[in-house]
């Protein structure tokens, strides 16, 4: 009951922040205000609540459940990529998105692309698309508040119960301190989930009897795998590095980017962030791998019994069984019942608040689809012009409810858990989206039917994973089904944690297919005005700032390998030569003439 | 405002050897993840309970940060403010 009360007191606390945050605007109603602070957030409070918008239940309850499943290589899937890829678009990409925000006003990046590329309707669909995408990753934080509330509680505060009342907090600090408010709530939630992290650790360790003997003991037994890569193929390890491209292009990340007071605040951010992802992620795989040796914890070890009755007897179980079997043996909620095997009551309490935190970062996303919402159809369409300012908040508000209302829904029903729900689904679509704003950003030759071709891929090829994980049933761990096969190679294969092409997660061909698309469709387009490419490329050829190295030369040698191709048109040739020597003579202005193809 | 005067002047062939440099450095980094060698040692036990292949990628996580410490050092996109901020009159509705 202790644990609970804390828990609640935390919601509590939160909630007054959304308020304080609300008071702090004196009732503003300004657009600018409401969905980006006034541009005006400080060099402390960006970075934390940066951080604490990426690390969501995903960080802490996913990576513990998904560590006491597979083991160590959890940190090397998802935390080291992370640690070096985030960053660095923050850096590339960040701090452009900042730049060319304060410069023209925007305020999401559709608005970005939609000037970019002197599109209205094109715009229309990236929205569409992005607000889907968005969708199953609010619905892992309603999940993650309901996981928590009903393991803190013993299961008095059902899952359902759970989910509701976390989506009711978020909805109103939301709805009433806008961006302020979640970024005041997110520094809180930060700066006490990396403290309560510490503190878990060092808390479990000693009561479990100490880290090193349990480690031993892992070793010594046939769950030695846990602590080696050897069940993970080198190939499925490298196709992970595609996943954090997804997170410059989740829109709340780059409208976080535009929150900045200054440019220079993003310098602490992306060298700092590296050392946070290490301090949150390593407690969390540790704990998870470790628990694995906590069979004096009940729960625990229910869970076990079911992963081993599900890998014993696989063959012989119906699909109904093995579905059940699954959920016994999901490890999202193994730290909270380490907490309350091993951590005095009072302290579990605090330390449940502390991972609530982090599960309730869904805030940020919340608020980001009512800003897309209200800038990118309502105001767009007019809306802003016939009704006014206060209106367009209003409709944001209005916005929040209905979004939280569709996720909670929709947690409910879900039956998969929640490392799955993200890596299938929302990082593989907003990672096959990260090709747009490269090209919006660093390619003038890009274009708006490119951007549209790589749009309707990511629509088209996330629904394709979702119907591929609904028809094929899913195998028990460890195990995969060849659904499809060439020459003896499987190609698609249904694993336990979704679909794999080709031994890679579904992130790398969608990636891939996205960029290609955005260059060989805007190769064979027009481009928009030059007045409007000037605008975004004033350095001559190069972007806005200076093109990154290679980045979409490299891939030039394709298009002109498919002009020479003895099947293709003549006419198709002349057009991809003359784009080719543009091309170069745009973003290479000072190369040697000798070398120019003509 | 006036500009300030940079202390000292880099030749463009320095800055191009730098650029360079920093790009081969990001992609060392990216390919250092890929720790194949490590793949089914779990000993020794760093700290009596830590596998090696996670203290490396917890080691990784810092040489991350020592990367971009580099790059906001060397190749800090500073034009990019100086024009955002003359610029910002010049704003889209």
């Amino acid at each position: 009951m202790i644990p609970t009360l804390i828990v609640f007191a935390y919601l509590g606390v939160v909630l007054y922040i959304g308020v304080f945050a609300f008071r702090r605007a004196h009732g503003k109603e300004e657009v600018e205000d409401y969905f980006l602070a006034g541009r005006s957030l400080g060099p402390f409070v960006f970075l934390m609540s940066l951080f604490g918008t990426n690390m969501t239940a995903f960080a802490i309850l996913g990576s513990s459940g998904h560590a006491f499943a597979n083991g160590i290589v959890t940190f090397g899937l998802m935390a080291s990529p992370s640690a070096l890829v985030i960053p660095l678009s923050l850096f590339l990409i960040g701090t452009r998105v900042w730049a060319l925000g304060k410069r023209y006003g925007f305020v999401t990046p559709v608005q970005l692309f939609r000037d970019r590329w002197e599109t209205s309707h094109v715009g229309t669909v990236i929205f569409a698309v992005q607000a889907a995408l968005l969708l199953p990753y609010i619905i892992i934080g309603m999940m993650g508040g309901g996981t928590t509330l009903a393991a803190v509680s013993a299961g008095r505060v059902p899952y359902w119960v759970g989910s509701a009342v976390v989506g009711l907090v978020v909805m109103s600090y939301v709805f009433m301190g806008g961006m302020r408010g979640t970024a005041w709530v997110n520094t809180f939630q930060t700066t006490l989930f990396l403290a309560f992290g510490t503190i878990s650790f060092l808390v479990i360790g000693w009561g479990m009897g100490g880290l090193g003997a349990a480690a031993e003991a892992i070793l010594a037994s046939p769950q030695s795998h846990l602590l080696t890569y050897e069940r993970t193929s080198p190939l499925l390890f490298l196709s992970y590095t595609f996943i954090p491209l997804s997170s410059i292009a989740f829109p709340h990340i780059t409208i976080f980017c535009l929150t900045a007071r200054r440019m220079s605040q993003f310098k602490r951010t992306v060298v700092l962030y590296p050392l946070c992802i290490a301090a949150l992620w390593l407690p969390c795989v540790l704990l998870g791998v470790m628990a694995n040796r906590a069979t004096d914890a009940p729960k625990v070890l229910a869970k076990l019994e079911a992963r081993q009755a599900l890998a014993a007897d696989a063959s012989t179980l119906s699909s109904a069984q093995r579905s059940d079997l699954r959920a016994k043996a999901s490890g999202d909620d193994v730290l909270l019942l380490l907490l309350e095997r091993y951590a005095p009551l009072w302290l579990a309490g605090l330390l449940s608040a502390g991972i609530m935190a982090a599960v309730m970062a869904t805030d940020s996303q919340i608020l980001a689809l009512s800003t897309m919402f209200t800038e990118d159809v309502f105001a767009h369409y007019e809306g802003h012009a016939r009704f006014g300012e206060a209106a367009q908040v209003h409709t944001g508000r209005a916005f929040v409810i209905g979004v939280t209302i569709v996720a909670y829904v929709i947690a409910l029903r879900l039956p998969e858990s929640i490392f799955t729900v993200a890596v299938q689904y929302a990082f593989t679509g907003f990672a096959a989206l990260s090709p747009l704003l490269v090209a919006a950003l660093f390619w003038r030759g890009s274009t708006k039917w490119g951007a549209l071709a790589s749009t309707l891929w990511v629509a088209i090829g996330v629904l394709g994973i979702a119907a591929f994980n609904t028809i094929v049933p899913a195998p028990p761990p460890g195990q995969a089904t060849a659904v499809w096969s060439v020459a003896g190679e499987h190609v698609l294969v249904r694993t336990a944690g979704g679909l794999s092409v080709l031994g890679l997660l579904p992130v790398v061909p969608m990636v891939l297919i996205s960029a290609l698309l955005m260059l060989v469709v805007s190769a064979l387009t027009p481009r928009p005005s030059a007045e409007t490419i000037a605008r975004y490329f004033p350095r001559g050829g190069r972007g806005a700032g200076e093109a990154p190295l290679g980045s979409v030369q490299a891939v030039w040698p394709f298009l002109v390998g498919m002009s020479v191709f003895p099947g293709s048109p003549a006419p198709h040739k002349e057009v991809l030569r003359a784009r080719f020597i543009s091309f170069l003579e745009e973003s290479w202005p000072n190369r040697p003439k000798r070398r120019c193809i003509r | 405002m006036p500009p300030r005067k940079d202390r000292r002047i880099v030749r463009p062939d320095q800055e191009k050897m730098k650029r360079t440099l920093l790009v081969l450095a990001t992609l060392a980094v990216y390919l250092l993840h890929q720790d194949v060698w490590l793949w089914r040692s779990a000993r020794p036990l760093v700290f009596g309970f830590v596998p090696i292949a996670l203290f490396y990628h917890a080691c990784y996580c810092v040489l991350a940060a020592l990367l971009m410490w580099l790059l906001v050092a060397h190749a800090w996109p500073a034009h990019l403010e100086r024009e955002a901020e003359l610029r910002h009159e010049d704003r889209r509705p």
